[in-house]
């Protein structure tokens, strides 16, 4: 009798060690992406000490970027990889609201796992194809089609006109960004309507019993209920759209000049690096690159602090109102 | 007989591990140009002699990094490393094929060889100077050919490039106002135009945009069918950029009195020289710790000039003058040693 009852505690004691060393062994894996992330920003700030030394914060906003006479700044790559996303979220959000709301409310039960798969594979495709898509097939269409109209209709309006200026070269910064869209509305889309189908019928249900539309229920009910999880999936597309990389070198023009045109060439962070960093010879040059990979880091970093801090705002908010 | 009999041991130890005789393969890493000839004699080399080479096409810098690491046998540049550079680094260079960068267009009725540009032209065109396909100057150069009243887009390449180098070179020896402005360099700050990623993304953009010109390596132009442009060279001949037109540009070259055979083939003297020509480096380390394998990559280059003319010339390239291939073989002789001082090959 006795010593049955002691036999499992002292089981349970025996076997300790192993929840100890498990939970051990997750808090080691936790911390190597704290230590991993040090890692890497250390390594940046070394790689690019030297330029951060010559230059200082005026890398920021230098726009030269002469690797003959070594004088290098960061202002177009900034503008270009800034833009490119920015036009990539206007056009992609949207759309892909759209398509999620679709999916949730109004496509018929036949129509929803076709249309469902068909984004997620849009999103498995490597990004260099959308690359070689965008230069071999978009662009000739977007400089013979659409490019021309853009200029005639809207190269005229005072203002505007100045962001579609120029010859139609089919590559250039709107090409990148509309490219770029399309990468970002699977990821956008996906999170979308997985938080829509989060929604309580229930709440859906009362909404309709009440007579509202399906935008006002869409708009009342299913969008505030599900915020943070459509803003989270905002991030993540503006977070693809910031670092993607080969599709944006094949279509953006890889030119280092500040323009206001939409239509003409730039750069991206990301495009600079994958363009020069194999050839880049010379120190200050390279250091230079580092930096550029540096500043990325930084808006990807400011990028994510703003999300988490809109999100706190909009539950802090919500907590006032009710 | 010692070396051979480490050799043996190792290779023994190596087929039990793995099978594959490792130990004599040879490595190097550098320049992209180069890189599908520098395949294709591995490839040849390895069936007649079983030595394989593992070179990785990383880019020039790249290339200069990891020789003078020392992680790799041998390097391999596109632009040519100053002789002071050599000395700091302890490397010697040699140069090991050439290839020529001809001007590609896309003007709507105007077929191949049909314009010809000067080296100030081409400048200006750059420089953004002459905008128009009809500019009087070119028109002036160009009689009896109906050039149209479009709009100049210019091409260039995205990346550092040797290809970029040899034509920056080229136009900062033939424009003042180019050197002043923009120098020379693997990759340099463009006045005007678009960048394409690599020869194969350059012919592709001059391939779309109508009015375009851009430049690439020769083999990139006749691949893609792209119209070349013939240049007026320095004895005011125009030539049309082929095989006997880079060979010409080599011909008149002196390698010899060349600090550090570090030559450049743009703008050389000769009738028949086209203009932007230009030799690829290979690198070495002039005390060699291992001399065994640098015998072996030595006799790869050997074996490489005595066989591989058939080759590169396939695949539009040129192979090094006998003259320069017997300076080169002395150069080996006087700088590469091992570490006792005796020369390696």
């Amino acid at each position: 009798m006795v010593a049955t009852q002691d036999a499992a505690p002292r089981r349970l004691q025996s076997e300790r060690w192993k929840d100890v060393a498990f939970e051990w062994l997750t808090k080691a894996f936790a911390f190597f992406v704290f230590s991993l992330l040090a890692a890497i920003l250390v390594s940046l700030l070394i790689g690019s000490a030297l330029s951060l030394g010559k230059y200082g914060i005026s890398f920021v906003w230098t726009t030269d970027w002469n690797p003959v006479k070594e004088r290098f700044g960061a202002a177009v790559p900034i503008y270009g990889t800034l833009m490119t996303s920015l036009i990539a979220m206007l056009i992609g959000v949207p759309v892909s609201f759209g398509i999620a709301l679709f999916l949730t409310e109004l496509s018929p039960p036949w129509l929803k796992r076709p249309l469902g798969t068909a984004i997620e594979l849009l999103a498995a495709i490597p990004s260099i194809i959308y690359g070689m898509w965008g230069l071999f097939v978009f662009a000739p269409l977007f400089q013979s089609h659409i490019q021309p109209l853009l200029i005639n209709v809207l190269g005229n309006v005072p203002l505007a006109g100045n962001l579609f200026e120029g010859p139609p070269l089919g590559i250039g910064m709107l090409s990148a960004g509309v490219i770029l869209s399309i990468m970002v509305i699977p990821f956008v889309t996906a999170v979308m309507r997985d938080v829509f189908e989060l929604v309580p019928p229930m709440l859906k249900e009362s909404a309709y019993g009440l007579g509202a539309t399906t935008w006002e229920v869409v708009w009342r009910v299913v969008l505030p209920y599900t915020k943070v999880g459509v803003v989270g999936g905002i991030m993540l597309g503006l977070g693809r759209a910031l670092g993607e990389t080969m599709a944006v070198t094949f279509v953006i023009g890889n030119a280092h000049r500040l323009s206001a045109s939409l239509l003409a060439p730039g750069n991206s962070i990301a495009s600079a690096l994958a363009n020069e960093f194999t050839e880049a010879v010379g120190d200050l040059y390279f250091s230079s690159l580092i930096e550029l990979g540096l500043i990325l880091f930084v808006i990807t970093t400011i990028v994510l602090a703003i999300s988490k801090f809109m999100l706190s705002r909009l539950a802090r908010l919500e907590g006032e109102k009710t | 007989m010692k070396s051979f009999k480490q050799l043996a041991v190792a290779m023994a130890g190596g087929a039990l591990l793995s099978g594959a005789a490792f130990a004599t393969d040879i490595t190097g890493a550098g320049a992209t140009f180069p890189y599908p000839i520098y395949a294709k004699w591995a490839d040849a080399y390895k069936k007649q002699t079983g030595v394989g080479l593992n070179y990785q096409s990383i880019g020039s810098g790249g290339g200069i990094k990891q020789i003078t690491a020392k992680t790799v046998d041998f390097g391999a540049s596109d632009m040519p490393m100053a002789q002071e550079d050599l000395q700091k680094n302890g490397l010697m260079q040699f140069p090991a094929v050439m290839g020529g960068v001809v001007p590609v267009y896309n003007v709507t009725g105007i077929s191949s060889g049909q314009i010809t540009l000067t080296g100030a032209q081409l400048a200006d065109i750059y420089l953004g100077r002459i905008k128009k396909w009809n500019d009087p100057a070119l028109q002036a150069s160009n009689k009896g050919v109906k050039l149209p009243d479009q709009a100049i887009s210019v091409v260039h390449r995205s990346d550092g490039s040797g290809t970029t180098f040899i034509f920056a070179n080229y136009l900062s020896k033939v424009s003042a106002e180019w050197k002043d402005k923009v120098g020379q360099g693997t990759s340099v700050e463009w006045p005007s135009g678009v960048g394409g990623k690599g020869n194969e993304g350059v012919a592709n953009y001059v391939g779309r945009i109508n009015g375009s010109i851009g430049y690439v390596e020769y083999a990139y132009a006749k691949q893609n069918k792209l119209p070349v442009a013939k240049m007026v060279n320095r004895d005011g001949a125009s030539v049309t950029p082929e095989d006997d037109s880079f060979k010409a540009a080599a011909a008149g070259a002196d390698w010899k009195n060349a600090p550090g055979m570090a030559l450049l083939l743009t703008d050389q003297p000769g009738k028949g020289a086209w203009p932007m020509t230009g030799a690829t480096f290979i690198l070495m380390h002039t005390t060699q710790m291992k001399p065994e394998t640098a015998r072996e990559v030595l006799k790869f280059f050997d074996w490489a000039y005595a066989n591989g003319s058939q080759m590169a010339a396939e695949l539009d390239y040129v192979p090094m003058p006998a003259a320069v291939v017997s300076l080169v073989k002395s150069a080996w002789k006087a700088q590469i040693k091992d570490a006792a001082g005796k020369p390696v090959y």
